[in-house]
């Protein structure tokens, strides 16, 4: 049980570099794009590719995320100057990556053009890299040492990919956060809010959604370059569905952690993936359900995740309408008691 | 410092539903202008104040701002000295963002928008004391979200951002109309500071007969696309709205058959 959800906590982390690109598409640029499946997947094949042909892993990584960075920026040109509708923009991106997606991991053999899958089993990923500094500081042990007096029975080998991501993750939500401050963060802002307002303010709203989504693409492509190393392996279908799992992410965040700020939506964000991917892997555990059955499991998080708020919404609604009934009742039978004249001003509603 | 010269804009060409909106417009304002434009629907006002912010492009004709022949200038270059404020209180402003983001926004109009923090404690205080002078209580919401505002703060609020750069040109496009009379006072009020404070030259569409009379030191009428009626300083002084109306009836009367004015007192 322990392991499990460690695992799942570990992936979310991943998981949530997407989600926070997702949310900077989705939410900051009012802009559904569809490119996700398509640049997770371009991320893992470029990252593994790279990896294969005996560049550094961190070189590989930086690569994916500019590759993913040119995608996105793509999906705006189509839009913007191409006048294409957002949606349609975003699809005509994902399913020209698959097969630019299979080129790039084709250039891994001579003998064939395309190919659907990398394995990076004995591969020099930034995990093991990582792990090599890691494993001489002897916090595992340290760790796994004082859990296992406190009696806690299957213990993760390892605390350092945990560690490592946690870092990452956290030096990217402070990088968005700050960065939708500044007066070009704003502006992209305002562009996903108000586009007429920003361009009478002398933004160019189409180099914004270009940028933008470039942005957005750059960081879902980064987490598709640590997924494949994390799994030790890159597949063309990994990113199906990838759109609606960093909706699912943004959704339950924002429903549990509330959207008031920036910094707190980020950290909403980064939680709801999080959250999700435990769900999921519980989920996984009950007996009659199989790996295969994790699309159809996501769809019931998402669909609950949309209906659940608004039923609690609801129902707070109907207890505060309540409660004003109720003091305002109070406030007439205290008036009529002292003869019934004030209740006229005693509007407590206005 | 706004020259229209020869400004001509068909609508819907070579269909049933072909409009001449603008119709060889000529129109030249001074710095410091106040220019008010009255006019029935359809009379090409609001057309030809799109034409001089650049969301529409004429025909033909030319447009020249501060000198400078803007013409093919993309709406969002021009807006560097363009303020606007539209008709929809929600138009001009970003509501899921706060006041002072907004107005961060509209100081950077003309400026190079750069990777540096939007709001810093210099621009808060600057926001703070600008806010002060519309005497809305705004100064002490800087955080909160302009989606919470009432729509007469929210056109205030545009309207500061409008002028906050000390634009060329401010085109005002009935700005008052979705208000009700006592905000719709109160913004009056405050065009007419915020454009006496940097002798902005402005242009203002308005259907209100009496705000088109007591704000600003020139006139125009439009109609059918053409200016009509122009009016000028000493002549504006005079003016009343029987004045007016009679005007509006004699030209219409001489030049025109149809009957469809809409300008209310």
């Amino acid at each position: 049980m322990f392991l499990a959800v460690f695992g799942s906590v570990e992936q979310g982390i991943i998981y949530a570099i997407m989600a926070l690109g997702v949310y900077i598409s989705f939410r900051i640029l009012d802009f559904p794009d569809l490119t996700v499946d398509g640049s997770f997947v371009t991320g893992a094949a470029v990252a593994a590719t790279m990896i294969i042909l005996g560049y550094h892993p961190v070189l590989a990584t930086a690569s994916a995320v500019i590759i993913g960075f040119i995608a996105g920026c793509f999906t705006g040109l189509l839009h913007t100057k191409g006048k294409i509708n957002a949606l349609l923009s975003g699809i005509l991106m994902m399913i020209a990556l698959y097969s630019i997606n299979l080129r790039i991991m084709g250039m891994t053999s001579e003998s064939s053009i395309g190919r659907p899958n990398i394995p990076l089993l004995n591969a020099e990923t930034m995990f093991i890299q990582f792990h090599n500094f890691w494993g001489s500081l002897g916090i595992d042990t340290a760790i796994n040492g004082f859990l296992s007096m406190r009696g806690v029975q299957y213990l993760p080998s390892t605390w350092g990919t945990l560690f490592l991501m946690s870092i990452i993750v956290l030096l990217i939500k402070f990088g968005v956060d700050w960065f939708l401050k500044t007066e070009v963060g704003l502006a992209i802002r305002a562009t996903g809010d108000n586009k007429k307002m920003i361009r009478s303010l002398s933004a160019n709203t189409d180099t914004l959604i270009i940028v933008g989504l470039g942005f957005s693409n750059a960081l879902v492509a980064f987490s598709g370059a640590l997924i494949a190393q994390y799994a030790k392996f890159s597949d063309i279908g990994m990113g199906i569905g990838m759109i609606i799992i960093g909706l699912a992410s943004v959704i339950i965040g924002e429903a549990i952690f509330g959207t008031k700020t920036i910094v707190r939506t980020t950290f909403a964000v980064i939680s709801g993936a999080i959250i999700y991917r435990i769900v999921l892997g519980l989920a996984l555990r009950v007996d009659f359900l199989d790996t295969g059955d994790m699309k159809l499991i996501t769809a019931v998080i998402v669909i609950g995740a949309l209906i659940v708020p608004q039923y609690f919404e609801k129902k707070r609604e109907k207890n505060r309408k309540a409660r004003r009934h109720a003091e305002r009742l109070a406030e007439i039978r205290h008036s009529l008691s002292k003869g019934g004249a004030a209740v006229a001003e005693t509007r407590p509603d206005q | 410092m706004l020259k229209l010269v020869q400004i001509n804009k068909l609508f819907n060409e070579a269909t049933p539903d072909e409009k001449i909106a603008l119709d060889r417009i000529n129109l030249h304002l001074n710095p410091g202008d106040f220019m008010t434009v009255i006019g029935s629907n359809g009379a090409g006002k609001s057309t030809m104040l799109n034409m001089i912010s650049g969301a529409l492009s004429p025909d033909f004709g030319d447009i020249e701002i501060a000198d400078k022949n803007v013409t093919k200038l993309p709406e969002y270059k021009r807006s560097q000295m363009i303020g606007r404020v539209f008709q929809d209180p929600m138009a001009g402003t970003a509501p899921s963002m706060t006041i002072e983001e907004n107005l961060a926004m509209a100081y950077s109009r003309n400026k190079k928008r750069i990777l540096r923090n939007g709001v810093d404690r210099k621009r808060r205080e600057l926001f703070r004391e600008s806010l002060e002078t519309l005497h809305l209580n705004l100064e002490n919401r800087l955080n909160a979200k302009v989606g919470m505002l009432s729509g007469g703060e929210r056109q205030a609020l545009s309207l500061l951002m409008a002028t906050f750069t000390q634009p060329s040109i401010l085109l005002l496009d009935e700005h008052t109309a979705a208000l009700d009379p006592s905000r719709a006072e109160l913004i009056t009020d405050l065009t007419k500071q915020l454009v006496e404070k940097d002798r902005l030259t402005t242009l203002m569409i308005t259907h209100n007969m009496q705000q088109a009379l007591d704000l600003g030191n020139r006139l125009i009428m439009m109609d059918k696309g053409q200016i009509i009626l122009e009016i000028n300083e000493e002549e504006k002084k005079k003016l009343t709205i029987p004045k007016l109306m009679d005007e509006f009836q004699r030209i219409r009367g001489e030049k025109l058959t149809s009957d469809k004015a809409l300008l209310t007192v």
